[in-house]
This record gives structure tokens, C-alpha cells and sequence, in this order.
């Protein structure tokens, strides 16, 4: 699209807009502007993202031998342990929504703010609640459980902070609820006129599927998380068999959540990849009505399939049964979806711009991670793969080949729009291209590796699996270049950057349609909706009227 | 042929050979599927990239292809679903009259015990060609008890038994790993199988003979006194437990439930939580009272006055008898086939 980032559109004078309209760091602090907040949210998870980075690398780099040398065995099992509540919970999770969905949802729905913006202020508070007190965590002592907090180890046998971390983890939760609460209520109320559910953009969409899950998955872990404490703290018995309790009603009531969670993380890129592809092949999704539908399904079905993790658990077979075969359901949505995205492409005028290529990304990782998903749901497979290194390959095939990749792509696609300038392409393109190649070189070793039957969460490890275990660090390393890179660049084309033009890429949707950056209320005047979304045929044949075509 | 294939676990039981079948069933149906979608995406990107003066098609969509891509798709998931239940079912169905072997887990060992006697840390010996099963239980965290070289992995859950089985097919040592996370040295709860010939494993059970555990269990059974309660005439105060295991027994609260295992040793643990119907509460939970192996041993001597019962009673596979206690906190979430 060189034809139009090189449109002549530079201002002599910056207008007013919601970066240059108040400074200082209490109109931050204090900021009801869903998209300041969205801001302070990106510079949030990015510090999180940086931490439970560094946690990952330390994991990499111990496992380049079989014997344990680089850290304790403890450390060890910290650094997974606060790897995993780190991404899930202060990353990964509120990543898109938080950011990305909080700064368009209004936007895109044409609207001037979330319909409850304090409630948005208060969500980010108590992100940072959350945030310092698993930091506060972290830093004295930190805590050893594993993300699943699997009892009764969490409760009677481990010395760590396990009641620090899961009140941390209790109290992000209500961020998350309170985002998917202002979601629901801004898309269902807040439209403009003429913006019909079926003229939504399907990132709108998926970031409704994605607020039904937090609203309703979210309280689910906070209880049991407050369950476990009461447990360790007052010894009542729920969960542990030597108080009276059932340990297997603990995993039940976990992945009850956790697997939805799974969907609160892909969904909205999902979204993100839709409105790229979309834009960069100039047309309409194919299949709108489905891509949209199959979000919904996905949300529902997402919570009848929780068993899927405890297969060799402990559970009846019959309970086994039921649950593969409810797994499968909900396979075909998000090959329903990765569908839709191929036949798009298909008669398209398809360009390379950095985030297409992370969309590209997103389709290949996330074909990967949802085909390994059928051998986990195939009862048969699982009880040889589950806990091993297949098992880790896969989902991080889903949550950071799948999930950072529409995350990044999302950031470049809308850093224009975001911080009003353009990011350097090259760079850009580049960036994607390392965390490409750097992703598969970690992870698919993976794959091989836990099919050979080696267990996740080992400190040490037999020597035979050593070969792999080096290429996936190798990969790591490279990996970590590829996520340093965007946010080097991002940060110095803030500075640097050439100032971004209203649409630099020609999309469709209400967010191009005001300026970059934005004013405070969006839009100068409340805009009336006439047209479907995605509507690139009657884009680009303006576009070719008003603008003469340049280099 | 994969012996030699250095990215491939070794096969050496009855249920590797299936669990690798299906494995590579996958595998190609996956791949198949991946090289389609690469294969479009990669062509569409490339044929339709934008040249100037040439607008992209819109196209709405298309229903009949939607269905096409649903219903395909779903029918070949099915088909995997049926297969992969078709070999859980069968590696969770362990056969009747199998060798047993009890399995105790702690942080961070194994202990075994053969019915036979034979007492093992960390080194289970097994024979070519029998079937044996694993009464699994914890004293502890979760663990789970995993043989890659077997295909078989189960979660060993504190209060309760947890069931797996196997059969042997190739003489060598394999790895065993602790695969649910258990604290500070999960990575180091590994040990070894060791299957033998059956010549060199009857001379290997006869190095140290200890008697079998059922006569341990006896007498534990003698120790503890149970015998002044539980006579073998029914004449006294708790059940006769002759010919017990493996059959349907009517509980005081209406319920009938499968005499196997779990229900033994909820017995033992907490008898007031499955009462016999027509017998009083009068029997005291030994509940911390008794060591697992202990547990272990009294059960085996409670099957063992069942010779010709079928073990098959037991086969309800990983523990679908909730513990003690859990029918109240968890009143669907665990309940098994048992009724209970």
C-alpha cells in the first residue's frame, strides 16, 4: 500500500487530540478516555510481557543441558510457575481486549467512550493492584505451584506464596470482568445510527464472544482461587482427601474457567486477523454471517469442553468420552473460521504490508496449534501426550503463535491510528519474519519432544532428548529478538516516526474515517452508518478517483 | 520399524503398537489438512497479489461451501473420535485375571509391591507377555505414573485408587516419569520398567521371597482386630467378607455399588460413609490410622477370600469411585459408572 503511506498528507499544525489535549501525569492517572486508558494498559502488559519473557528465556536456558546447573530445582519451578500466571494473567488475557478493544470498540461501534468509562478507569486500577501484588509476590519468595495451582500440593504440601499470588490473580480477575462488562453494554447500546449488528465489524464480534466469557468464566476461577486459599489459610476441607475433600473437584472447577480462558485469548485475534485480511486483500470477508456466528459458538461451546485436560486424571471413561467428542464440536468453528480467512484471499488484491504478514503468521501458527488440539481431544493420543512437551507446544502454537501474532499484527495495523505516526515497514516486515522463524524453532521441537514422552515442568531431563531441547532454545533466543524489535521501533517512530495519515492503509471501519490520532470524543461529529462493513470495493474505486496514484 | 527412527519412543508393549497406528493416523490426516490450507493460502497470496488496475472480487460468501467445510471436517473429527475411544477403552479396561501390582506414590518416589510379595522403590520388574495391573494411590500430592515406551500414562490421586494396566511385549529397561507436577523434585520421581523373560523373572521373584501380600494383609486384618467383627461364618457384627469383592453390595442408604477396590478401601478409611445395609455404624474410620501399604495389604487379603471371583469387577477403570466424603462436595463432577 506505498501508495498510500506516501500520500501528501502532512499537517502543518498538529490538531487537537486525545495525546495533546491535556499533559501531564494526573490527566493520565485520572483519565476517563477509553483510549488513554487503553494506553496505559499497552504500557502495563508490556511490562509484564517483558517479565514473563525473561522467566521463559531463564526456562530455555536451563534446559539447554539435561542436568540442572543454570538455577535450583526451586527456582526452576518458580520461573515456570510465574511464567505461566505472568502470560495468562497479566498478558495474554487482557493483551487485545485491554488495549487493542479498549482503544476501538468505541470507535468501531462508532461511538465516543465505552458506555461506563470509570468503570474502565477502575478495571486498569486493579490490573495494577493485581499487578503489584503478584510483583510483591515475585520479589519475596514467589510461589512454586505451576499457573493450575493443582491441589492438594497448592494447598498443603508447597512453602511458597501460593495465597499471595492467587489473591494477585482473584483480584486482575475483576479487571477482566469489568472490561467484558463495558464491552457488552457499548456494543449493545452505544451503536451509531445505521451501525446494525450485521454491519459490525467481526472484530466487534469476536470481542462480544470474548465479554460473554469473562463475564461469565471469570467468577468461576476467582471462587476456586479463593477456595484454595481458604483451604491452605483455614484448613477447611474442600479440595484435600486427608481434610475430606476432592482433589479432582478442584481441576473440575479450574479448567472450567481456564479453558475458556484459552478462548478469551484467541478470539480477539481472531477479530484482529479478520479486519487485516480483510483490508489488505481490498475486500469483503467471505462468509460474514459464519466468521460471526462461529465466534458466538466457539464461547459456548468453549465451556462444555473443560474436561479435555483430565482425561487421564481420574475421571470415568464415559465422562472421557463425552467430553472428546464436545472437543471435536468446537474444532469445527475455528476451522469454519480459518476457512472463511483462505477463501477471502481468494480473488483479492493482496498486499505484503507488515500486518499481513503477521496475519499470514496467525494462519499458518494457528492451523498448527488448532490441528494438534485433535490429537489432545483423541482420548487415545492423550494418554500418552498429555503432560508432556506436546502438550506445551501446542497451546503455545495457539496463544503466542496464534494469540501475540494477531496481537502484533493488531499493533502495527492500528499504531498509526493509535499514536498518530507511521512505524518503519522494513523493520516491520523484518520483525515479522524472525518471530516467524524464531516461534517454529522453539516450538515444534516441542512437539516431537513430547511425543518421545518428555514430561513438561522438568528441571532435569534423560540426555536423550537433549538435541531437541537445543534447537528450542536456539529458537528462543531468536524469538526474543523478534519481540524486542516492535517495540524498539514502535517507541522511536513515537519520536521519529513521519506523522500517519487519517487512513494510511484505505480500511474500511469508523476508526479510519476520523483523525490520527483521534480527538477526545472520536469523532467531530456523531457519524451516521449507510454502507456494510468492509465495503473495499466502494473504497477503492473512491480512492481512485481522489488520489492520483504515487510510486 | 520405527525401533531405529531416533525421533520415536520405544514400543514395547501391546498398546504401543495401537496408540502409534492411531499417532500417525493423525498425522497424516493433520498434514493433509495443513498442506491444503497452506497450500490455498500460499497460492491465493501469490496468484491475486495486487497489480495496479486490477480490483479484487468481492465475493458475498457462499452457504453450500460453508456446510461443505463443516460437515466434512466434522465427520472426519468423528472418525478420529471413535478411534482414539476405541483405544482409551481398551487401555483402560485392564483384563481379567492380570498380575497385580500396587503402587504407592510419595514426593518424590515410587514404591511397588507385587501381589507376590516383592517390594520395589523406584524399579518396577516385569515379565514378557502378562498382563499387569497398577492399583495406584498417593500419599501425598497428585502424581501420575507414565511409561512412554508402554503408551500409558495415569494420574496417581491421594484417597483413592487410581487403575492402569499393560502388557509387556519386548525384554529392555524403559524409562517410568512422574508426569503431574509434585513439588521441588518432580523432575527426579523417575525410575525403571524392566522387562524381563519369563525364565529370568520367575528367578527374579524368587531372589526374596516375602510371602504374598494378602498373607501380609491377613495378617494386618488379625493385628487390627477386624476378625473379631468380620467372621467368616456371618455370624458376626460387620459383614462376612467371603466371596465379597467384585460383587453388587446393597448399602444402607438404598444405593448398591460394586464391591472393587475404591470401595474397599473406603471401607477401611471411613466405613460410615458406605454402610452396609443391616449393620450397624459401629466400626471405628481408620482413617491416618493405617499406612497406604498397609491399606494395600488388607485389601489384597479381602480379594483374596474371592478366589474365583473375576478380577473384571475391578476394571471400572481410573478410579470412578469418588473418595471419602467427595459425594458431598462434588456430587456429579467425579461421580464414575458406579452409581455410587
Amino acid at each position: 500500500m506505498a501508495t498510500a503511506i506516501t500520500q501528501p498528507d502532512a499537517q502543518p499544525i498538529e490538531r487537537e487530540n486525545y495525546l495533546n489535549k491535556h499533559y501531564g501525569v494526573w490527566s493520565w492517572l485520572l483519565t476517563t478516555d477509553h483510549k488513554r486508558i487503553a494506553l496505559l494498559y499497552l504500557m502495563s502488559i508490556t511490562f509484564f510481557f517483558f517479565i514473563g519473557g525473561f522467566f521463559a528465556l531463564l526456562i530455555r536456558l536451563e534446559l539447554l543441558t539435561p542436568t540442572g546447573d543454570l538455577v535450583q530445582a526451586d527456582t526452576y519451578n518458580k520461573l515456570f510457575t510465574q511464567h505461566g500466571q505472568v502470560m495468562v494473567f497479566f498478558f495474554l488475557i487482557p493483551s487485545i481486549p485491554a488495549v487493542l478493544g479498549n482503544f476501538l470498540v468505541p470507535m468501531m461501534v462508532g461511538a465516543k467512550d465505552l458506555a461506563f468509562p470509570r468503570i474502565n478507569l477502575l478495571s486498569w486500577y486493579l490490573y495494577i493492584i493485581g499487578g503489584i501484588m503478584m510483583l510483591h509476590c515475585m520479589l519475596t519468595g514467589g510461589v512454586d505451584t505451576g499457573w493450575t495451582f493443582y491441589v492438594p500440593f497448592s494447598t498443603a504440601f508447597s512453602n511458597t506464596k501460593v495465597i499471595e499470588a492467587g489473591l494477585a490473580i482473584f483480584v486482575v480477575g475483576f479487571s477482566s470482568i469489568l472490561t467484558g462488562l463495558n464491552f457488552i453494554v457499548t456494543i449493545h447500546r452505544m451503536r451509531a445510527p445505521g451501525m446494525t449488528w450485521g454491519r459490525l465489524p467481526l472484530f466487534i464480534w469476536a470481542h462480544y464472544a470474548t465479554s460473554v466469557i469473562q463475564i461469565l468464566g471469570t467468577p468461576v476461577i476467582a471462587i476456586t482461587l479463593v477456595l484454595v486459599v481458604a483451604e491452605r489459610a483455614l484448613h477447611l476441607g474442600i479440595f484435600d482427601p486427608k481434610l475430606g475433600g476432592d482433589p479432582l473437584l478442584f481441576q473440575h472447577l479450574f479448567w472450567f474457567y481456564s479453558h475458556p480462558a484459552v478462548y478469551i485469548m484467541i478470539l480477539p485475534s481472531m477479530g484482529v486477523v479478520t479486519e487485516i485480511i480483510a483490508c489488505f486483500s481490498r475486500k469483503r470477508i467471505f462468509g460474514y454471517h459464519f466468521v460471526a456466528l462461529s465466534s458466538i459458538a466457539i464461547a459456548v461451546f468453549g465451556f462444555l469442553v473443560w474436561a479435555h485436560h483430565m482425561f487421564v486424571a481420574g475421571i470415568s471413561i464415559y465422562a472421557a468420552l463425552v467430553f472428546s467428542i464436545l472437543s471435536y464440536a468446537v474444532a469445527v468453528p475455528s476451522a469454519v473460521k480459518v476457512f472463511n480467512w483462505t477463501a477471502t484471499l481468494y480473488k483479492g488484491s493482496i498486499h505484503y504490508d507488515a500486518p499481513m504478514l503477521y496475519a499470514f503468521g496467525f494462519l499458518g501458527l494457528f492451523t498448527i496449534g488448532g490441528l494438534t488440539g485433535l490429537f489432545l481431544a483423541c482420548l487415545g493420543v492423550d494418554m500418552h501426550v498429555h503432560d508432556t512437551y506436546f502438550v506445551i507446544a501446542h497451546f503455545h502454537y495457539i496463544m503466542v503463535g496464534g494469540a501475540v501474532m494477531g496481537y502484533l499484527g493488531g499493533m502495527h495495523f492500528w499504531w498509526p491510528k493509535i499514536s498518530g505516526k507511521l512505524y518503519p515497514e522494513g523493520w516491520a516486515r523484518l520483525a515479522a519474519l524472525i518471530v516467524f522463524i524464531g516461534f517454529n524453532l522453539t516450538f515444534f521441537p516441542q512437539f516431537l519432544l513430547g511425543y518421545m514422552g518428555m514430561p513438561r515442568r522438568y528441571f532435569q531431563y534423560p540426555a536423550e532428548f537433549q538435541v531437541l531441547n537445543v534447537l528450542s532454545t536456539a529458537g528462543a533466543t531468536v524469538l526474543g529478538v523478534g519481540y524486542l524489535l516492535p517495540m524498539i521501533y514502535f517507541l522511536w517512530s513515537m519520536r521519529y516516526g513521519k506523522p500517519a495519515p487519517d487512513n494510511p492503509w484505505n480500511a474500511a471501519g469508523l476508526e479510519w474515517k476520523t483523525a490520527s490520532p483521534p480527538p477526545t470524543f472520536n469523532f467531530d461529529e456523531e457519524p451516521v452508518v449507510t454502507w456494510e462493513a468492509y465495503n473495499y470495493d466502494e473504497l477503492d474505486s473512491e480512492h481512485k478517483q481522489e488520489v492520483p496514484v504515487v510510486g | 520399524m520405527f525401533d531405529n527412527f531416533p525421533l520415536w519412543p520405544q514400543r514395547a508393549s501391546t498398546m504401543a503398537g495401537n496408540v502409534d497406528a492411531l499417532y500417525i493416523f493423525l498425522i497424516i490426516v493433520c498434514g493433509l489438512m495443513t498442506l491444503l490450507v497452506f497450500t490455498a493460502v500460499i497460492y491465493f497470496a501469490a496468484r491475486y497479489r495486487y497489480r495496479q488496475g486490477v480490483p479484487a472480487e468481492q465475493i458475498e460468501g457462499s452457504i453450500p461451501l460453508e456446510v461443505t467445510w463443516s460437515v466434512i471436517p466434522l465427520g472426519v473429527f468423528m472418525v478420529i473420535f471413535l478411534w482414539g475411544a476405541v483405544v482409551f477403552f481398551q487401555s483402560r479396561t485392564p483384563p481379567r485375571d492380570a498380575t497385580e501390582v500396587y503402587v504407592v506414590a510419595k514426593q518424590w518416589m515410587w514404591k511397588l509391591e507385587h501381589a507376590e510379595g516383592q517390594r520395589e522403590i523406584n524399579e518396577l520388574h516385569v515379565p514378557v507377555g502378562r498382563d499387569v495391573k497398577l492399583i495406584m494411590t498417593s500419599q501425598d500430592v497428585i502424581h501420575s505414573f507414565f511409561v512412554p515406551a508402554f503408551r500409558m500414562k495415569q494420574d496417581v490421586v491421594p484417597g483413592r485408587y487410581t487403575v492402569a494396566w499393560f502388557r509387556a511385549t519386548k525384554p529392555g529397561t524403559y524409562h517410568l516419569f512422574c508426569t503431574q507436577y509434585c513439588g521441588t523434585q518432580h523432575s527426579g520421581m523417575i525410575g525403571d520398567v524392566v522387562v524381563m523373560e519369563p525364565a529370568q523373572y520367575e528367578a527374579w521373584m524368587s531372589g526374596a521371597p516375602t510371602g504374598p501380600l494378602s498373607a501380609a494383609g491377613e495378617k494386618i486384618f488379625a493385628e487390627l482386630g477386624c476378625a473379631t467383627c468380620h467372621r467368616s461364618d456371618g455370624t458376626g457384627r460387620g459383614p462376612n467378607l467371603h466371596g465379597v469383592f467384585g460383587k453388587p453390595v446393597a448399602l444402607e442408604d438404598g444405593r448398591t455399588v460394586t464391591a472393587d477396590e475404591n470401595y474397599l478401601r473406603e471401607c477401611i478409611l471411613t466405613p460410615g460413609d458406605k454402610r452396609v445395609k443391616g449393620f450397624q455404624p459401629i466400626m471405628p474410620p481408620f482413617q491416618g490410622l493405617v499406612s497406604e501399604e498397609q491399606v494395600n495389604a488388607l485389601v489384597a487379603y479381602v480379594k483374596s477370600l474371592s478366589p474365583s471371583t473375576q478380577p473384571g469387577a475391578a476394571t471400572t477403570s481410573a478410579a470412578v469411585v469418588a473418595p471419602q466424603a467427595s459425594g458431598k462436595a462434588s456430587p456429579k463432577a467425579t461421580e464414575g459408572s458406579q452409581g455410587n
